[in-house]
């Protein structure tokens, strides 16, 4: 006879009073498959913990994002952004798409060439690009989004030895009604230094003023915000028209579109107070359209999404390595995943579900990593089922910016997969090693050798 | 390890404790523990009869043992 399942038991105080408003479970289904793969397959196959990407989801996610764009306004052009997961494999599930590239440093840059992405169509964003950067999207026709004066200037005078007139933009910063204000980056639309910067270009006769771009914030919750920006930049576009002759090719409204995530501190979940994509697609399209433009005057639109297109596409799956109770009577589970791996965990209450059945019993607890930090918390307070060790679980929504924020610390950075449109699994990044970690090192010849 | 004498207990898990009026709900294994301490069986001859019935191995029953025993000392349930 075949024993029962265990549990560790567990008693509950009941509490008379109000009810939770918000019901007394967090999650009611375990997670076994995703795209149809069985977890314990992907971990038994690529080990824990475990970066695993949906192909599927990221297409549907770039598609119908697209479709929202597209059905309010007649030009519309993504570009992937580089930093918010530089993955090759997953930049060219976009590039695929029709994605242009969006890139904010050398490395990104020459990462969207060697994916294959035509020079004219990469936008290189950023305070940071030295002169040999520089020189190279001159040469290759990219658009270059310029930050500041000395940047300007360091533009003009390397256009009078390039064989081709540098195509440029401005990132214009400005106040959207949203607070912070992003005026670190680019020029301010309010004090006219945007304006001051664009008649420079202009008169310059050394640069090719194509586009407009702006990046109001990250994770905006505001669809308003993006048709006060779309409006500001439209309103430079019209003056450098009819004041300097010099019509903008493009705006560009740069991303900073939500995911659902929750963010920490966030009163209600992310999937009920998140804006759809539609509303910011509205917001922008509208605004643009009713500015005033010829219908073959209308600039083409350029968006920068990164992480609305593949939050969601992205799982961590990782295993249970202990639970203990604390001073204070609460249980706290071990995970073998921590912030190292999960850096959005510092912003986002992750969602995370086991990945096995469970019975209806609950508690509160905390979820802690591996590290020995303190600050090694991937939950505060969650209530989940009882987990024992060797449990696996799943953490939801981690597709953005982890797989390029993580760090090396402690522990190695794990394998990172994909899961293809028909189901099979490809592994996309190797898990590190000590050797692939100690080879940039060099060790000084009187420091070879020690005697304990 | 002692159950207080005047805790009620009930097959599906709910617990009562009259001298303080709070009541407690269980899992199945801490339900079936209750009931079998309730019956002032020995935590060894318990936890034999766990490990025989229920897929778990004697470290992590030995474990969870302490870990629920320091539960009802907390909420008050134990004798001294």
């Amino acid at each position: 006879m075949s024993k029962l399942k265990y549990e560790s038991p567990v008693i509950k105080k009941m509490n008379a009073g109000l009810m939770n408003k918000f019901g007394t479970r967090t999650e009611y289904q375990p997670l076994k498959h995703i795209d149809g793969v069985a977890v314990k397959d992907m971990i038994a196959k690529y080990g824990s913990p475990l970066f695993v990407l949906s192909e599927r989801k990221m297409r549907n996610n770039y598609q119908a994002a697209l479709r929202a764009f597209k059905t309010r306004y007649p030009k519309v052009q993504f570009a992937w952004s580089y930093k918010t997961h530089y993955n090759n494999a997953v930049c060219n599930v976009y590039h695929q798409e029709g994605s242009w590239a969006e890139v904010v440093s050398g490395f990104e840059y020459q990462k969207a060439l060697k994916n294959g992405v035509p020079g004219n169509k990469i936008i290189f964003n950023g305070p940071d690009k030295s002169i040999d950067e520089l020189n190279e999207a001159i040469k290759n026709d990219s658009l270059i989004h310029i930050d500041h004066f000395d940047e300007l200037y360091t533009l003009i005078e390397l256009s009078e030895k390039a064989v081709k007139k540098p195509r440029v933009a401005i990132r214009v910063n400005m106040d959207t009604g949203i607070y912070p204000l992003w005026d670190r980056f680019g020029f301010n639309y309010e004090n006219g230094t945007a304006w001051n910067a664009i008649t420079k270009i202009v008169a310059s006769g050394k640069l090719n003023l194509v586009g407009l771009h702006c990046h109001i914030g990250t994770y905006m919750l505001a669809p308003w915000a993006y048709a006060t920006a779309a409006s500001k930049l439209c309103d430079l576009a019209w003056h450098a028209k009819n004041q300097l002759n010099n019509p903008v090719q493009y705006i560009d409204l740069g991303g900073g579109f939500p995911s659902a995530n929750t963010l920490k501190g966030a009163y209600l979940p992310g999937s009920d107070t998140v804006p759809h994509i539609e509303e910011f697609a509205e917001a922008i399209a509208s605004t643009i359209i009713a500015y005033g433009f010829k219908p073959d005057e209308l600039p083409l639109l350029i968006l920068e999404s990164g992480r609305a297109l593949i939050d969601d596409a992205g799982y961590l799956l990782g295993t249970i390595l202990a639970n203990k109770r604390l001073s204070d009577g609460r249980r706290a589970t071990i995970l073998d995943f921590g912030v190292n791996m999960l850096f959005t965990s510092f912003w986002y209450d992750h969602k995370i579900s086991p990945a096995q059945d469970f019975t209806h019993h609950s508690e509160d607890q905390v979820l802690y990593g591996p590290l020995c930090m303190n600050i090694d918390v991937i939950r505060e307070s969650v209530n989940l089922p009882l987990l024992n060790k060797g449990d696996q679980v799943v953490v939801h929504k981690v597709g953005a910016y982890n797989m390029t924020q993580w760090m090396q610390f402690i522990a190695m950075r794990p394998n990172v997969i994909m899961i293809d449109m028909k189901g099979e699994t490809h592994l996309i990044r190797q898990k590190e090693t000590l050797q692939y970690l100690e080879m940039p090192e060099e060790m000084p010849l009187h420091l070879k050798e020690f005697k304990l | 390890m002692k159950l207080k004498k005047n805790i009620a207990t009930s097959e599906s898990g709910f617990v009562f404790n009259p001298s303080s009026g709070d009541s407690f709900s269980l899992n199945i294994i801490g339900a079936e523990i209750l009931l079998q301490m309730k019956e002032s069986k020995s935590s060894d001859e318990i936890k034999k009869d766990i490990l025989n019935r229920y897929e778990v191995d004697k470290s992590l029953l030995e474990k969870d043992w302490d870990d629920f025993m320091a539960q009802l000392k907390d909420n008050n349930l134990l004798e001294f």
